[in-house]
């Protein structure tokens, strides 16, 4: 019997009702001298579920857990949205996540964005996202590009990626981000934050929304240089944008298509947009 | 001519949320939004009608139009 083989029988036989224990993961990585994300494509190929997912098991099977797990999901920005993103598509099973921003955390991101703290005041914010997840999920593998997304490097960047998740804050950058994606034929995520408010949207191929949105529009910024954001917003439009990535991903489910989501805490009212 | 008008995210803040006004029968989407105290280069999104419009188009009895700000950050 391969190395495979034998990994694969060590872990039915740890296993319990198909659940495989985080310590008899970490016993197979250990005994096999393979890594974290080994142990959990062999498992979840094999049908066994590894325990961190029990909580998934009644909307997402372990099949759908692998796809999770084989899928790859750029997000662009590390800040406030991407935090939020990063740290859920993660946890969700997401195996493969390319975490791109250019910047450095700064003291005032200490009120939104998760990955930010005082030890990590002037750290690259990609790299800090990278290290956050191995100690969450280390079967997750987190790609840090240390660069501001572009159209010319957006091929490179996205090299792989099977969905593109909106985590930026500006407007042009955005206008760039789906015209690449449009390129690129990749589906793409919009979201974006402005204190008590966000949008949300999904853009398939073809489908042009931000395009259209953003057509007549030459300001860099929107009302978020009057209101700043706080703790709740990026959470809450993040928390949608996940939603959307593992429908696309799974295949599942209605997506915000030809739609904008309107969303509106001060009010307590989200509303759907038809376009 | 009367106009119904939704307002979105910080539009309705000293505004309104939902309103129907009273319009000149040549009225566009800029006329309205200068009316209302809204500068044209904030305005994210029109809608007339559920269907994304100009700022130069032209309104007309019992049209809603709905105005969103533009929202960047993240």
């Amino acid at each position: 019997m391969d190395n495979r083989g034998a990994l694969r029988s060590f872990l039915s036989e740890r296993a319990v009702d198909c659940v495989l224990a985080w310590a008899d993961q970490a016993d197979a990585m250990h005994r096999f001298q393979v890594s974290c994300a080994d142990t959990e494509e062999a498992a979840l190929e094999a049908g066994i579920l590894p325990a961190r997912y029990r909580r998934n098991q009644r909307m997402i099977s372990t099949a759908q857990q692998l796809t999770l797990f084989r899928s790859t999901v750029a997000v662009v920005g590390c800040g406030g949205l991407g935090g939020f993103v990063i740290e859920e598509l993660a946890r969700l099973g997401v195996g493969h996540l390319v975490a791109i921003d250019p910047d450095t955390f700064e003291e005032h991101n200490l009120n939104r964005q998760i990955f930010s703290s005082p030890a990590t005041l002037g750290r690259n914010k990609a790299l800090v996202a990278r290290e956050h997840i191995a100690a969450i999920h280390p079967g997750v593998e987190v790609a840090p590009l240390q660069a501001a997304f572009s159209r010319e490097q957006a091929a490179d960047m996205l090299t792989g990626v099977s969905v593109v998740v909106d985590a930026l804050d500006s407007v042009p950058d955005r206008v760039a981000l789906s015209e690449a994606c449009e390129a690129l034929q990749l589906p793409l995520v919009h979201g974006a934050i402005a204190g008590w408010y966000g949008y949300v949207a999904t853009m398939l191929p073809g489908d042009r929304t931000l395009q259209h949105i953003y057509s007549r529009v030459t300001s860099r910024r929107g009302i978020e240089a009057q209101l700043g954001n706080p703790a709740f917003t990026p959470a809450v439009v993040a928390s949608l944008e996940v939603a959307e990535v593992c429908k696309i991903l799974l295949g599942v489910g209605s997506l915000l298509r030809h739609q904008l989501l309107c969303v509106n805490l001060l009010d307590m009212e989200i509303e759907n947009i038809r376009l | 001519m009367q106009i119904t008008v939704k307002l979105y995210l910080t539009f309705r803040l000293g505004r309104f949320a939902n309103q129907v006004l009273a319009c000149p029968p040549d009225a566009t989407a800029s006329h309205l939004a200068q009316r209302l105290g809204i500068p044209d280069t904030e305005i994210g999104l029109i809608l007339i009608n559920t269907h994304q419009a100009e700022l130069e188009q032209h309104l007309v009895e019992g049209d809603t139009i709905a105005l969103f700000p533009i929202v960047g950050g993240g």
